[in-house]
């Protein structure tokens, strides 16, 4: 490996294979990232928190493993980061906020708990804008994270620690959460693979929430294959939370290799110059992976989705509200941050005035706003009104469609500083990758070429709610496309 | 950014305090000017008339979720009150809260 940007990536399924077969140890390769992570790190700045020390007791107990001829899981030694939102046992969790700074889980999220099993090597906690609220990583207590493509550029949000983790060769995996396009909007800048699962398909256990109704934890890759066998890990039931879909899913790679003679995918007109604020470049990228899928044998037509128009303001009334409730619980009572008073609701106000930074306040404000008395039924009311409209016309459209094709991000990654100043700017970032989250339905970002600046621009593919196969069939087929 | 009648600083004062957050002037204005623009845009979805459609709060329709009532292995009163800001005799201590205008 050399330079930020890695010529070519190592798939996590092959580190996995020569690490289970013994022919490399997983500590060799833990190394390996670990020297890349010690090159870049202080220019990137993706992690939180390296956990050197765990990490390699945890490379040399797999080594130890394997010696004894015990099986390891699918991931065996290979090394994964963990948004700095999910619960880690023992080890600090701060959501990149104040409020949070030194704050220990007594407990792993599913999904840790998943991937340790799997045989995967946990190097770190990566960056993230606070609570997951942005698209640009520029919101995080503790200093942004940079493009390695580029390092006066963003890496996008909220996930952009993990994606840019991924991009600089710091780690094969990352794992991410979406609640407005989090996962997928950075993995587009910064040219790697994101997924968003179906709602429901990966346990929110030990994440800590944003939107309880929209969040959802994926993984970050350099494959769609990768991706997938990463899914496959961390999704399934979870009797610990409460909206985890029961249903076995279907496997993600059985389809995997067959082609996409006559699937039909729909091309969503309004997010192709219908809304503004997607640019020319990204369209024509988009329009040369149209007719890549259609060289593969794919029918793609132009197809609309009327509430699209509607989805970024009904989103950003939605998420602020359940925000503002999932984050009362920051009070200074039970965890983290207290600010003395001489009472308990100056205690209260004083440590949430000086532990959260000026997005999460912004968001809890509209959400108070917008679920207030007086207010509801024009603003809330109304939004999840949309969200059934939206979800009426997924279903119609995919009557007829197996997939649906967009931009995944409207532009490639824009500079440090360019819309931190300015919230309506910011938000537009997702107007590509909301709908999805509104309506609970898979999507995911392929890495599709570049714009003019060099910098990636990344394709989405979205499917029904339990369609992950078909989902990673296309994407699959668009992968090789590019290549 | 022009200004914003959607939303005037006295509401977001009043928000503020709901939400258990102190602003300085300065961060009233620079507030009232950024939700007031946020809301602006909002204006597109208060402006549908959508009368007959049903409000969507979830993707999926669940309804109350139960387990068996099985013991299993729970984590200790302990292992929270370790991570809490201030503990007496096993408890969350607050300061307090009789005497306080509502």
């Amino acid at each position: 490996m050399s330079g930020m940007v890695p010529e070519q990536y190592q798939s996590a399924s092959e580190i996995a294979e020569l690490v289970a077969t013994g022919e490399v140890s997983a500590i060799e390769i833990l190394e390996r990232y670990l020297n890349q992570i010690q090159e870049y790190e202080k220019d990137v700045h993706a992690f939180n928190l390296v956990t050197i020390n765990e990490a390699r007791a945890v490379a040399q107990e797999t080594d130890k493993l394997i010696a004894r001829g015990v099986t390891i899981g699918p991931l065996a030694g290979v090394p994964v980061a963990i948004k700095d939102n999910l619960c880690t046992k023992g080890i600090t969790t701060t959501a990149s906020s104040k409020i949070l700074e030194s704050w220990k889980p007594p407990y792993d999220a599913t999904v840790v708990k998943k991937l340790k099993e799997a045989g995967a090597t946990i190097v770190g906690k990566t960056n993230l804008d606070e609570f997951a609220m942005g698209s640009s990583t520029e919101n995080s207590a503790f200093g942004p994270t940079r493009n390695p493509h580029d390092i006066s550029c963003v890496p996008g949000g909220s996930s952009g620690g993990s994606a840019a983790a991924v991009a600089a060769g710091f780690v094969p995996i990352a794992i991410g959460s979406d609640t407005g396009g989090s996962i997928r909007q950075p993995a587009a800048l910064c040219g790697v693979v994101g997924v968003k699962p179906t709602y429901g398909g990966v346990s929110r256990y030990g994440l800590l929430a944003f939107a309880s109704s929209l969040d959802q934890v994926g993984p970050f890759a350099t494959s769609v294959k990768d991706a997938a066998i990463v899914h496959e890990v961390i999704g399934g039931y979870d009797p610990l939370d409460s909206t985890s879909i029961k249903q076995a899913p279907e496997s993600f790679l059985d389809m995997f290799d067959k082609g996409i003679n006559e699937l039909k995918v729909g091309v969503i007109s309004e997010l192709m110059g219908g809304i503004d604020g997607v640019t020319h470049e990204v369209i024509e990228q988009t329009n040369k992976a149209v007719s890549a899928l259609s060289n593969a044998g794919a029918i793609v037509e132009e197809v609309s989705l009327p509430a699209a128009l509607y989805c970024l303001s009904a989103y950003y009334l939605i998420a602020p509200a359940e925000a503002s409730s999932n984050l009362s619980r920051y009070d200074g009572v039970r965890y983290g941050l207290r600010v003395e008073g001489a009472n308990l609701n100056e205690m209260n106000v004083n440590t949430r005035t000086e532990g959260f930074g000026d997005e999460v306040k912004r968001r809890i404000m509209l959400g108070t706003y917008a679920l207030s008395a007086g207010y509801y039924d024009a603003y809330y009311g109304k939004a999840l009104k949309v969200r059934r409209l939206l979800a009426e016309n997924f279903a119609d459209l995919y009557k007829d469609y197996d997939v649906l094709l967009s931009p995944t991000s409207p532009c490639t990654a824009f500079k440090l500083g360019a819309k931190v100043n300015d919230p309506m700017m910011m938000y537009v970032n997702d107007v590509c990758t909301i709908p999805s989250n509104l309506v609970g339905h898979p999507a995911i970002s392929i890495p599709f070429g570049s714009g003019k600046d060099g910098m990636p621009i990344g394709v989405q593919i979205l499917a029904p709610p339990m369609k992950e196969p078909v989902m990673y069939q296309v994407a699959h087929a668009l992968e090789k496309a590019s290549q | 950014m022009k200004m914003s009648d959607s939303i005037s600083s006295d509401e977001v004062k009043h928000v503020a305090n709901l939400a258990r957050l102190r602003l300085t002037s300065e961060e009233l204005e620079i507030f009232t000017e950024q939700l007031g623009a946020v809301l602006d845009h909002a204006k597109d979805v208060e402006a549908l008339k959508l009368d007959d459609v049903e409000p969507m709060s979830h993707p999926l329709p669940i309804e109350n979720t139960m387990r068996e009532d099985i013991p299993s292995p729970m984590l200790k009163p302990s292992d929270f009150l370790s991570e809490a800001p201030v503990v007496e005799g096993g408890r969350f201590l607050v300061p307090k809260i009789l005497g306080e205008e509502s």
